[in-house]
């Protein structure tokens, strides 16, 4: 079982393991494992982006051409997604996204509270289903569930890892 | 009245090309290609370019996805050629796309921008590349090791090349003048568009 020192290595093992090979990602403290390992990766595809939405279509991209993407973001670009969701539930593309939340447990920082208590929210909105990871043995349980949802189910899934998991940045 | 700022840095000259003309007489041979369009113009004219082909997946709708959705098909599919086929608005609303492109290379993209300098769908308004902004300039310094601009008919042959032979990733920004493009009826039901496209691809 994953603890707090190893859940992140866990999660892109598992990720990897369920073929996901396009890694999207505007740079985030709390997705720094994964995103160094896919850069790592000579078998993924590390895709920095410029703004969150792009993941959102690289994903579709990915699906019509038989692979699987994950976009990992914080809560503030899931505003920045929203209309591009649009291409997501429309033409029913599986869609997999890990958001690291600010604006949640022990926030220290009111500028991030407007995003980060909309993130829920504006997903169902959108048609996304929520999943929430708040302690490190949750992680992977929680991940396998969304990805069996995104690409057995073709549903479109969001798991928010809490702040009480990656902690709350000092100020 | 409000002004625009009508940029003095463009030096392009007047579009001349009808975009009827235009479109089929760069891409030869589109079934060469897996092809993903933007909305409205690009869409129409390359299902009927096509006559209805699987092998395009055009939006009828989220505007400024098309680069994007292209790089997740192109890395997908290394061993197929894929093509961008977009309007001006659709591209600048995704500029930051091209950066994001032009990091990962990819040999088998090119990137084809129909520039009408207008918002044909909405009434035909300037498009800011009306106005003067160079979409290829920002392409060029976002990367992308090869930009082609066509102007008149004395530039096609180039882009018509480097669609041909497709060594390595391009942007092609094809200048035509205001008009409707060419169309037939297409499908705009979203998941069928997706399921054809995978089921014509991948069985």
């Amino acid at each position: 079982m994953s603890d707090a020192t190893t859940w992140p290595d866990d999660l892109y093992d598992l990720l990897r393991s369920a073929n996901v090979t396009q890694f999207a990602y505007v740079p985030d403290a709390g997705h720094k494992v994964l995103i160094n390992r896919s850069l790592a990766d000579d078998n993924a595809h590390s895709i920095p982006l410029t703004t969150e939405e792009e993941g959102v279509a690289l994903a579709a991209g990915a699906d019509l051409g038989g692979q699987r993407a994950v976009l990992l973001m914080q809560s503030s670009g899931v505003g920045n997604c929203i209309n591009l969701l649009s291409l997501i539930g429309g033409c029913r593309f599986p869609f997999l996204t890990l958001i690291s939340m600010r604006g949640d447990f022990g926030e220290g920082n009111a500028w991030q509270f407007p995003m980060g208590q909309a993130t829920e929210p504006v997903l169902k909105a959108m048609g996304v289903v929520v999943l929430r990871a708040d302690a490190p043995a949750d992680v992977i349980p929680t991940v396998s569930a969304a990805i069996t949802m995104a690409f057995q189910s073709g549903q479109a899934v969001a798991v928010l890892l809490g702040q009480r998991l990656i902690g709350a940045k000092q100020f | 009245m409000a002004r625009l700022n009508k940029l003095q840095m463009s030096s392009l000259p007047d579009a001349v090309l009808d975009r009827r003309q235009a479109v089929p007489a760069l891409i030869e041979t589109p079934s060469d290609f897996l092809i993903v369009t933007g909305l409205a113009g690009t869409a129409q004219e390359l299902t009927a370019l096509t006559n209805n082909s699987p092998n395009v997946f055009g939006m009828g709708g989220a505007m400024g996805a098309a680069l994007m959705t292209g790089l997740g098909l192109a890395l997908a599919q290394p061993k197929r050629r894929v093509l961008v086929v977009s309007g001006d608005g659709d591209m600048l609303m995704s500029v930051g796309g091209l950066a994001t492109i032009a990091l990962q290379n990819p040999p088998n993209l090119s990137v084809i921008c129909v520039d009408n300098g207008h918002y044909g769908e909405t009434g035909n308004q300037d498009s800011h590349t009306g106005l003067g902004v160079r979409l290829d300039t920002i392409a060029a310094g976002s990367g992308f090791p090869v930009v082609h601009i066509i102007n008149t008919e004395a530039d096609m042959e180039e882009g018509r090349r480097l669609l041909r032979e497709g060594t390595g990733l391009s942007f092609i920004l094809l200048r035509v003048k205001e008009g409707p493009p060419n169309r037939i009826k297409r499908n705009l039901v979203p998941h069928v568009e997706r399921d054809r496209f995978r089921a014509a691809l991948l069985g």
